[in-house]
């Protein structure tokens, strides 16, 4: 693949992904002051002293925008590896075995699918303790249904070829089919449902948080952060726009990626649309 | 191939008849699943409820007291076929934090929510549709790709992002409409309408997005059939081909794609009430959520998924009803 093949959207893309994840891994570098460091007066507005203006208590913008990044970036990154670790090795599962293992699970999927994810959260939330893994399990569990729903259509189809056959005449056993033969075959169709599903797990932790489920305070993320700061928009501060900006563009930047991988696998395919 | 004109010998309507009726019963047996889920799922978790309820408070004594006054120390499943009881016959029992009826406040909420959605529906439907089918009409040409853009750009906007925007912007800097969207029994339809304006502007702009994409594609790929090169190559005009070929085929796809974004909308209701402080269920049931009050909880969340089972049941036996092939049977 040449590099000049890639379209300046696609470009765009990846450099505000790049950028969301230096920010994140030098959090401590890069945020001029602490995360929690209350720094000047409530919601002052832009300047030299602050790029951003301060918050709600007080506290740097950028500083907390830049730590956030950390929080909701992990978080959500956490919980989308995770969710496509369940939703892969549940379904090829289920397409290699097929019969009463595949009934038993596709039936259980299609019942989380029933109810909508943003509610199946907030029940569950609701009953469990406040705690970071228990938020990043919840989230990666109800994803993981999006991507067994995939996951079994992939592999079903790549189950019944002629290569799988003749894994399993020479006697190879399910893990090793499931790993060798189908995995390698679906990677490509499942690499491009990865950045639909961390867009998705952005957007749905920030969603959580802003709601108050999510990340609890003191501890910077970009959906509580809106949170925090909503109050101010009543009296034309706009800081809570900052932080929302801030997961739009991020999520913005995944999807336009997302989409120029799935037009060039569509036409690597031979697809129609040139 | 599928023609609507082709009629075949009619013998009643059978399979679609079976067809609607297996999905009615498979609705209703996902409600009762989904209720088992909603009730006995959750009580199944680790924690337990008496002392999430207390917090820091929690000693054994007060735990004890607050599992016998909330009736958890009877058998679950005595307790779930009452609660099932009660909630077919609308009771959903009293609730915990502030021991008010939860039916009482469900009714004027579920009203109110409904109301917001339904308006934004009436709004998106017809615009995403039309925009959809310009999008086709100029494929790969200039306002194909800026709607491809613009759209791709609007899905990953989250609600609370193009909600406060607006608050901002219309509510605040040029003052034309108000905040927070506050509507009460006395107003007029017209007053209800102006109340809320922002709010449902923010869904229209969040879920027309998706329909409309959805709609290009179902289109698209219709147009690309080899049904419509035929009708194309035999000469007849563009909207004829359009009305005869493409549309009969076209409802089905539309359709779907309507009932599963207004099934979306619902849920999107929870987000735009809490930011625009709106009375409806999901502003009553993200604040019952953080106060764990679960007789709320669980009434909300039961009611939110057979709403979003109904549209998606209703979404299926329509596009049963619209394909020619389950019409005509041979």
């Amino acid at each position: 693949m040449r590099l000049r093949s890639i379209p300046p959207s696609a470009w765009i893309g990846m450099a505000g992904i790049a950028l969301a994840f230096v920010a994140a891994l030098f959090a401590p570098v890069l945020a001029p002051y602490g995360e929690r460091e209350i720094v000047g007066a409530v919601w002052e507005p832009m300047g030299p002293e602050h790029w951003l203006g301060t918050d709600n208590l007080g506290r740097d913008l950028l500083s907390r925008l830049i730590f956030g990044a950390q929080t909701t970036l992990f978080v959500a990154l956490a919980a989308s590896i995770l969710s496509f670790a369940i939703g892969i090795c549940l379904s090829f599962v289920a397409a290699v075995t097929r019969g009463i293992v595949d009934q038993g699970l596709s039936r259980l999927n299609d019942l989380m699918m029933s109810i909508p994810t943003l509610i199946f959260a907030l029940v569950v939330l609701a009953a469990l303790p406040q705690k970071l893994w228990i938020l990043i399990l919840v989230m990666a569990i109800l994803d993981s249904t999006r991507v067994f729903r995939l996951g079994r259509a992939v592999a079903v189809d790549i189950a019944v070829m002629d290569f799988v056959e003749a894994a399993r005449l020479r006697g190879e056993g399910t893990i090793w089919i499931i790993f060798r033969e189908i995995l390698p075959n679906a990677l490509s169709p499942l690499l491009a449902e990865f950045g639909l599903r961390f867009a998705f797990a952005v957007l749905f932790l920030s969603t959580l948080s802003f709601l108050g489920l999510g990340i609890q305070p003191p501890q910077a993320d970009w959906g509580g952060m809106v949170k925090d700061n909503s109050d101010g928009i009543i009296f034309g501060v706009p800081a809570a726009l900052i932080p929302g900006g801030a997961i739009a563009a991020l999520a913005v930047c995944v999807n336009i990626v997302v989409d120029w991988l799935l037009h060039r696998t569509s036409s690597l395919k031979g697809g129609r649309d040139g | 191939m599928s023609d609507a004109s082709s009629g075949g010998q009619r013998r009643g309507l059978p399979p679609v008849a079976t067809l609607i009726l297996q999905r009615l019963g498979l609705s209703a047996l996902l409600l009762i699943a989904v209720s088992l889920l909603i009730f006995v799922g959750i009580e199944a978790l680790p924690g337990d409820f008496a002392s999430t309820y207390l917090g820091q408070s929690a000693t054994p004594q007060a735990i004890a007291n607050i599992t016998a006054e909330l009736g958890l120390d009877r058998p679950i499943w005595t307790r779930y076929f009452e609660w099932l009881g009660g909630a077919v016959q609308g009771d959903f029992g009293t609730s915990w934090a502030s021991g008010q009826d939860v039916s009482a406040q469900i009714s004027r909420r579920l009203g109110n929510s409904l109301f917001l959605a339904a308006v934004a529906a009436v709004i998106a439907v017809p615009l995403a549709v039309g925009l959809g089918m310009l999008a086709v009409r100029y494929v790969d040409r200039l306002a194909d790709r800026l709607i491809n853009i613009v759209s791709l750009a609007a899905i990953s906007l989250p609600e609370f992002f193009v909600g406060y925007l607006l608050i901002l912007f219309f509510a605040v800097k040029f003052g034309v409409a108000p905040f927070p969207a506050t509507v009460y029994d006395s107003m007029s339809l017209g007053e209800r309408l102006g109340a809320i304006a922002l709010p449902v502007a923010t869904l229209v702009l969040v879920v027309i997005a998706h329909m409309m994409r959805m709609t290009r594609a179902a289109i698209l790929s219709i147009m690309s059939s080899q049904y419509i090169e035929t009708a194309e190559l035999k000469g007849i005009g563009a909207l004829r081909t359009i009305i005869h070929h493409a549309a009969p085929n076209a409802v089905a796809p539309i359709v779907n794609v309507v009932a599963l974004n207004l099934a979306y909308l619902v849920v999107g209701v929870v987000v735009v009430e809490v930011v625009f402080v709106y009375p409806g269920m999901g502003q009553y049931m993200v604040d019952a959520v953080t106060v764990r009050d679960m007789p709320v909880v669980q009434a909300c969340g039961l009611i939110f998924a057979a709403v979003y089972i109904l549209l998606n049941m209703v979404a299926d036996i329509v596009s049963i009803l619209a394909n020619p092939r389950l019409r005509h049977p041979r």
